[in-house]
């Protein structure tokens, strides 16, 4: 429960303005607390004083066993001034439906947002059995405080078993917060999640760049919180026959609990389709040699209606823009097709691009790493074949 | 204004071996360097150090008692101070425990402290988690991904340019705040042998399980939530094809032929 140490308390009011549930009351001369209280945390959070604490032991399986449902946070974009969830949600439900079915319990998403929010039917037809949506005006952009103070509430409130997370760069802003607020564990970019015969999450994620994989449980805490990187679980086609449930979960917010704000947006140039939801990507690492040969690697993109994207060593070398690094510290893809021109294939690499369906890859060194994961390796000089299999294409399309 | 930077030391090399009783990760024995990106938060804060005065900035990692070299580069590398948090109790933790105790380990060692930077993951464990971790425990609004950082002229608040996904944009936070660090102009500095010999006659600070307001059930394995159950090496490729010593032309027809194989073309 809450506990309020008075001694220290200087009725100073922000735990009442930071409730997302409007459960405590500051005046007079003591903090009160009543029983819409979920032990969400918000309040423990703001307060200067420290005199607010949750006592949160580790559960009885009895305890646990009242943890129900398998949650997914539905991110959304912006697309054309809505916001409609992005893909990763669609991998996640479709993944989430399997562990939900497991458990024999139900599959919610949960999307925040404003009023700008549509779609969200479409997340019942990808496979929810109900999706839960915080409307308010200060979601409607992420912040790490706003979206972890009205995601916490949900959580506490409903009490789910799992609760996954893109590993999107909110979700990883946004899972480890939520985590540590209510005490859970989180184990992070998951590729594999089962449920086993004790009913408990077993996650499968790579450490060390993909040396080794490691299988984790959450014993004592629930909900059982991982994020998923995009592209890992293949979405699968959305039933329109399926029941749309969508209920609305009030949160109060207040603008100054958001303790961080956007001064000023630097768009990268436009660089057409994004490298994430690419079904064809050319990617140039550093055997292209120089940056003048990236034009070769963007007409082979344009030739089989792909996008461009490239490694970090060519990020640094400023040939391209972050916004179109593939790997650990960039984005992960999964396309239906990945041609590695001139990339070596470090494990930071190929950690990002081995769930691609086909790979291609050509490079000089004929122990490059990379040819351990593509289907056709091409001992040979990028620079030099490219213009060949540009003519050759342009003969095939003739 | 007293800035601290969370570093982690990682394996050079990603050559690694299991503990089969524990599960976890043997680390002796590996080469050991300071994780690139805390190195990005380090250099963020000497940046700003470089630019005021009244600057002091502290260095604070948890591992074993060898994570000493970690630290010595950051003294090397502008750090005035050194915490090295050490003990077997801590071995074992999870994210969510190592969190705890840094959090623990910044109060006592840093009390009144303005800013906490860190690096945006580690590359060995990539979970990039234990940041927004510590900053939630001690109560502090985050910034992620930053590249480039200045402070408002009343040193009240922090302006971060950060990365996103559809470039960047600039942050501000008032502070106390915690901010990760990408790459960005940031640079892996070497130091000059004038910053080694003066780091050599600096103390590294200690810190043990026994100096912090936490129970032994809170530290190391007991105190993580997540368990190690199985470490299994990854599967490998099936039906790989590596086609070696072709001319340029030929090399051409056999990407073109996979591509019409696979019904890409």
């Amino acid at each position: 429960m809450l506990k309020i140490d008075l001694k220290t308390c200087n009725l100073c009011g922000l735990c009442e303005k930071s409730c997302p549930f409007g459960a405590i009351a500051a005046g007079g001369e003591a903090v009160e607390v009543d029983e819409r209280c979920t032990l969400c945390g918000a309040c423990v959070n703001v307060c200067p004083q420290a005199a607010l604490s949750i006592a949160r032991r580790k559960a009885s399986a009895e305890e646990l066993a009242g943890y129900r449902g398998v949650f997914v946070w539905a991110e959304c974009e912006e697309n054309a001034g809505r916001l409609i969830p992005r893909r990763v949600v669609r991998e996640l439900i479709t993944h989430g439906r399997r562990l939900a079915d497991r458990l024999g319990q139900k599959l919610k998403a949960v999307a925040l947002g404003d009023g700008r929010m549509a779609g969200l039917e479409s997340l019942c037809h990808q496979g929810a059995d109900q999706v839960i949506v915080c409307r308010h005006d200060l979601l409607g952009r992420y912040s790490t405080d706003g979206f972890t103070t009205a995601l916490a509430a949900v959580v506490a409130k409903e009490k789910p078993a799992v609760i996954l997370f893109g590993a999107t760069p909110d979700g990883r802003d946004l899972a480890p917060r939520v985590a540590a607020r209510l005490r859970l564990g989180l184990t992070a970019d998951c590729t594999g999640l089962e449920i086993d015969d004790q009913g408990q999450l077993v996650q499968t994620r790579p450490a060390f760049g993909g040396n080794i994989m490691a299988s984790i449980v959450t014993p004592y805490t629930r909900p059982q919180a991982a994020t998923v990187r995009p592209n890992v679980f293949p979405a699968a086609a959305p039933d329109p026959g399926r029941p749309v449930a969508i209920v609305d979960f009030p949160v109060t917010l207040s603008k100054a609990s958001i303790r961080t704000r956007v001064v000023e947006e630097i768009p990268a140039p436009e660089q057409g389709e994004k490298i994430e939801e690419a079904r064809i990507l050319v990617s140039a690492g550093r055997g292209c040699g120089e940056a003048s040969n990236l034009d070769l690697v963007r007409s082979l993109a344009r030739r089989l209606g792909g996008a461009m994207a490239g490694s970090r060593a060519i990020v640094e070398l400023g040939w391209i823009p972050h916004t179109l690094q593939v790997g650990q510290s960039g984005t992960t893809v999964g396309p239906d097709l990945y041609v590695a021109v001139g990339i070596s294939g470090a494990v930071q690499h190929v950690v990002g691009m081995s769930s691609s369906k086909k790979i291609i890859a050509i490079n000089k060194d004929p122990d490059a790493p990379i040819f351990k994961v593509a289907d056709l390796g091409i001992v040979g000089d990028a620079a030099a074949i490219l213009p060949k299999l540009l003519a050759e294409l342009k003969t095939a399309a003739a | 204004m007293k800035i601290v930077v969370c570093v982690k030391q990682v394996p050079e090399v990603t050559t690694v071996r299991v503990n089969p009783e524990t599960g976890t990760l043997i680390r002796e024995g590996v080469a050991s360097i300071l994780n690139p990106f805390c190195e990005y938060a380090l250099d963020l804060a000497v940046r700003l150090k470089a630019g005021g005065t009244g600057i002091d900035i502290t260095a604070v990692t948890m591992g074993p008692p060898q994570a000493e070299a970690a630290l010595m580069r950051c003294l090397e590398l502008g750090a005035d101070r050194a915490v090295l948090v050490s003990d077997r109790k801590f071995a074992g933790a999870d994210t969510w425990a190592t969190a705890l105790t840094l959090a623990a380990v910044i109060r006592r060692a840093v009390p009144g402290f303005d800013l906490i930077l860190v690096g945006k993951q580690a590359i060995d464990g990539d979970t990039a988690q234990v940041g927004p971790e510590v900053a939630e425990i001690l109560g502090l609004p985050q910034i992620m991904y930053g590249v480039e950082l200045t402070l408002t002229p009343n040193r009240r608040r922090v302006r971060v340019t950060r990365e996103c996904e559809t470039g960047h944009e600039v942050l501000e936070a008032r502070l106390p705040a915690l901010v990760s660090a990408s790459k960005g102009e940031a640079l892996r500095r070497m130091p000059s042998l004038a910053d080694v010999l003066a780091a050599r006659g600096r103390p590294i600070e200690k810190v043990t399980a026994a100096d912090l307001d936490l129970t032994e059930a809170e530290l190391g394995l007991s105190g993580s939530f997540t368990q190690v159950v199985k470490v299994f090496p990854p599967a490998p490729k099936e039906g790989s094809r590596k086609v070696e010593g072709l001319e340029p032309a030929a090399a051409a027809r056999e990407i073109a032929a996979f591509l019409r194989l696979e019904g890409f073309l």
